[in-house]
């Protein structure tokens, strides 16, 4: 029994070791939002030159809503724009954009080259909206529940593995609550 | 040959001091966002210090030449200059941003292990040695002090093998 209290440092330090191993593991970019559950930030963006609606938080509540900032200059943006259009056009969840400091001519360029799948495009030409939103870098997508709470954050560009395993069921899950 | 070697060492020396100069010469903060009340300009330095650019993270905003570490030096000024205390600014980027930004974290529950864990390990470093001593000591005095006197059977031996060393010295 004595002998077990010689072992407590080793033990200690396998601990230690073991936990920052699987800090590894962990991507450093991707950092919690702070405003998860939190009511979207209060903003109006108009909205791109040629379309009619722009995006504000009154436009969040309702339905079930996912916010995605994108840019045409942003490369993983255009990775992840077919998994965006999939999830608007085929499972028929609302999806609105925040284009983040984007030029006008390109972003136009951008939409008609890969497609629009949006319901309205807000132009967030100084970055100041995205910054109530806590952005840091695009691509970034928020899940928006009908009260206008943002429930889930996705750093960098979604994946079909976080569609299918995160996002459909989150947005099955808010439909049916309340 | 010598005076390549000269050249290169040169070189190195060189290429080793310019990251310290350069630092100290490159600010990242532009012309243009410097405000004209320089205790203004002076309390905006001192947040943007001690809030992390999320681009970069192990720079500071007011280091960093990140587009996004701009936009807050910027956000940060307007907040002042809109009359908010220095509290006030840092929480108006923590709402946002979470605690994250601050390069110093908070002192709270959810930090108290990175505050606190280094000095409790300590105080059961320091309780461990201490138990260990004393345990050592007890255990010495328990054997008739630091040092046990001689059984006769040592003495008797201790007592020859001197004998032989001065024989030995003798011859």
């Amino acid at each position: 029994m004595r002998r077990l209290i010689f072992l407590l440092p080793l033990l200690l330090f396998v601990g230690v070791g073991v936990a920052f191993l699987l800090g590894f593991e962990r991507d450093p970019r991707d950092i919690p939002s702070a405003l998860i559950d939190k009511p979207a930030p209060d903003f109006t963006l108009p909205p791109l030159p040629g379309h009619k609606e722009g995006v504000s938080s009154a436009m969040l509540k309702g339905d079930v809503t996912l916010v995605n900032v994108f840019a045409s200059w942003c490369i993983p943006c255009k990775a992840e724009h077919p998994v965006i259009t999939r999830l608007s056009k085929e499972l028929g969840v609302t999806v609105r954009g925040i284009n983040y400091k984007d030029k006008t001519g390109d972003a136009l360029d951008w939409l008609k080259r890969n497609g629009d799948p949006y319901a309205s495009i807000g132009a967030d030409l100084d970055g100041r909206v995205s910054i109530d939103w806590g952005v840091y870098g695009v691509p970034e997508t928020y899940l928006i529940d009908r009260q206008g709470r943002i429930r889930f954050k996705q750093v960098g560009p979604l994946t079909p593995q976080v569609v299918d395993e995160q996002i459909l069921p989150m947005v099955k899950h808010l439909r049916a609550a309340s | 040959m010598k005076a390549l070697h000269v050249k290169a060492i040169l070189l190195a020396a060189l290429l080793a001091i310019t990251p310290l100069t350069a630092a100290s010469i490159a600010w990242a903060v532009q012309p243009d966002e410097v405000l004209p009340d320089p205790a203004m300009e002076g309390r905006a330095r001192e947040i943007s210090k001690d809030l992390r650019c999320l681009v970069c993270q192990n720079q500071s905003i007011d280091d960093s030449n990140a587009p996004l570490a701009r936009d807050l030096r910027i956000l940060v000024r307007e907040r002042l200059k809109a009359g908010d205390s220095d509290q006030q600014v840092v929480h108006y980027v923590t709402d946002r941003y979470g605690d994250y930004v601050l390069l110093r974290p908070p002192f709270k529950a959810t930090t108290l292990v990175l505050w606190v864990g280094p000095f409790v390990i300590l105080a059961i470093g320091a309780i461990g040695t201490f138990l260990y001593l004393r345990g050592r000591k007890s255990a010495a005095v328990a054997a008739g002090g630091d040092t046990a006197p001689l059984t006769e059977d040592e003495r008797q031996r201790l007592d020859a093998l001197l004998r032989k060393e001065d024989r030995k010295e003798d011859a």
